[in-house]
């Protein structure tokens, strides 16, 4: 063809719907009085034409259904994230009572040995501790990991963490008696007692 | 019914699976044909055109809102199918030398006379035809004139789909037309 790129130039953008005006002018001025470019304007057209009327392919009848099928469920997972993502406060507060509940609970299993608040005027048999009979103890008496056996008086309060039996029976205790078996009570009361010393210390301040 | 579409999409975000299945029915034989195009096969298309639903499905947390779906559901299907071609390019060569012979190549393979395209015309399908054709068309100029006439995508659509500048698919949609003409000017 010897005639100037730019008609066939001319006929792509005007396929492509990209021609000006001026250029259509151009190019249908051209057209008429050529004829090897009206044949090439020509097959370009046909072969458009002839690509879309075969473009009606269609999907295979269950395509949808197989597509359904074949989705993956919801990761719990990626539920959650999405949840945290959304609400960061609470995930804050989450993170928080967990620390506070492994260090608790870390603390709860350090120390499995026997542990007395005091000493004075008692007897440890083994993993027993014996208030002897006729033996006064002033003040609060904590036991850890041991059995408390009072057979005298104890004048306080008596807690006995992780212990396998208290008995009172015989002795005497003018405060309260507390037995703590449990991680959540051991929890609650080491809540309680730092509370507790918390309000002290702030009366105290004032 | 872009927003249609739109509203199906948040609901999906949601978390409704359900809405997804009238986002298929509605672009599935759009991008099962895109795929077909591509691959010239209509197991692989099919395969190919669920893999870019479930795809789609899987990120959908990835899709901007403010853009129109087809353009991503139609990228994914390309960006897949053109995967799988470059995975099917053959690890053999009709140049290289077959085993136990002496000077003997895989051209000597295949059979000589090929028959004319009019001939191959009245055997094949108008529609086998031209897809054959459109295989025969180097990946980067069947990716675009599939496009193109598949959904009449602008040149802007196909720019962004294909993640390419404009001039580059100016150009190559002008010489994948130019060569798919000779192809089928006999025709």
């Amino acid at each position: 063809m010897s005639c100037p790129n730019k008609y066939v130039e001319y006929m792509h953008k005007y396929l492509d719907k990209e021609i000006t005006k001026e250029e259509e002018q151009v190019l249908k001025e051209h057209l008429m009085t050529c004829e090897d470019c009206q044949g090439h304007f020509h097959e370009l057209k046909r072969t458009i034409t002839l690509l879309q009327s075969t473009s009606n392919i269609q999907a295979p009848a269950n395509f949808t259904r197989n597509v359904m099928a074949s989705l993956p469920k919801e990761k719990k997972r990626i539920s959650y994230q999405r949840w945290f993502k959304a609400h960061p406060i609470v995930t804050a507060a989450a993170i928080f009572f967990l620390l506070i509940f492994t260090s608790l609970s870390s603390m709860w299993n350090e120390n499995e040995q026997l542990t007395v608040s005091k000493t004075e005027g008692i007897v440890i048999e083994g993993n027993t501790v014996i208030v002897p009979e006729g033996q006064v103890v002033q003040g609060d008496l904590l036991v850890k990991n041991g059995n408390l056996q009072i057979e005298g008086k104890v004048e306080g309060n008596v807690t006995l963490i992780n212990g396998e039996n208290l008995l009172a029976s015989a002795g005497e205790v003018t405060g309260k008696i507390e037995e703590i078996n449990q991680v959540f009570e051991w929890l609650w009361y080491h809540t309680k007692k730092t509370v507790g010393d918390l309000f002290t210390f702030t009366i105290k301040g004032f | 019914m872009e927003n249609f579409i739109r509203q199906k999409i948040k609901q999906i975000k949601k978390g409704d699976q359900a809405a997804f299945e009238e986002v298929v029915s509605f672009y599935q034989n759009k991008v099962y044909q895109i795929c077909y195009r591509m691959l010239g096969n209509s197991h692989e298309a099919e395969d190919i055109a669920q893999e870019a639903f479930i795809r789609a499905y899987t990120n959908i947390h990835s899709f901007d809102d403010k853009r129109k779906f087809s353009t991503w559901i139609y990228r994914i299907a390309t960006n897949l199918s053109i995967d799988r071609i470059r995975k099917k390019k053959p690890d053999y060569f009709l140049d290289a030398e077959v085993q136990g012979t002496e000077g003997l190549n895989m051209y000597s393979q295949l059979s000589a006379d090929q028959p004319l395209p009019e001939e191959e015309v009245e055997t094949l399908e108008l529609q086998s035809y031209i897809q054959k054709q459109i295989q025969s068309l180097p990946e980067k100029y069947r990716s675009i004139i599939t496009l193109r006439y598949v959904d009449d995508l602008s040149l802007q659509e196909i720019s962004e789909i294909l993640d390419m500048p404009i001039g580059t698919v100016k150009t190559r949609i002008h010489r994948g037309r130019e060569a798919l003409r000779k192809k089928l000017r006999d025709l």
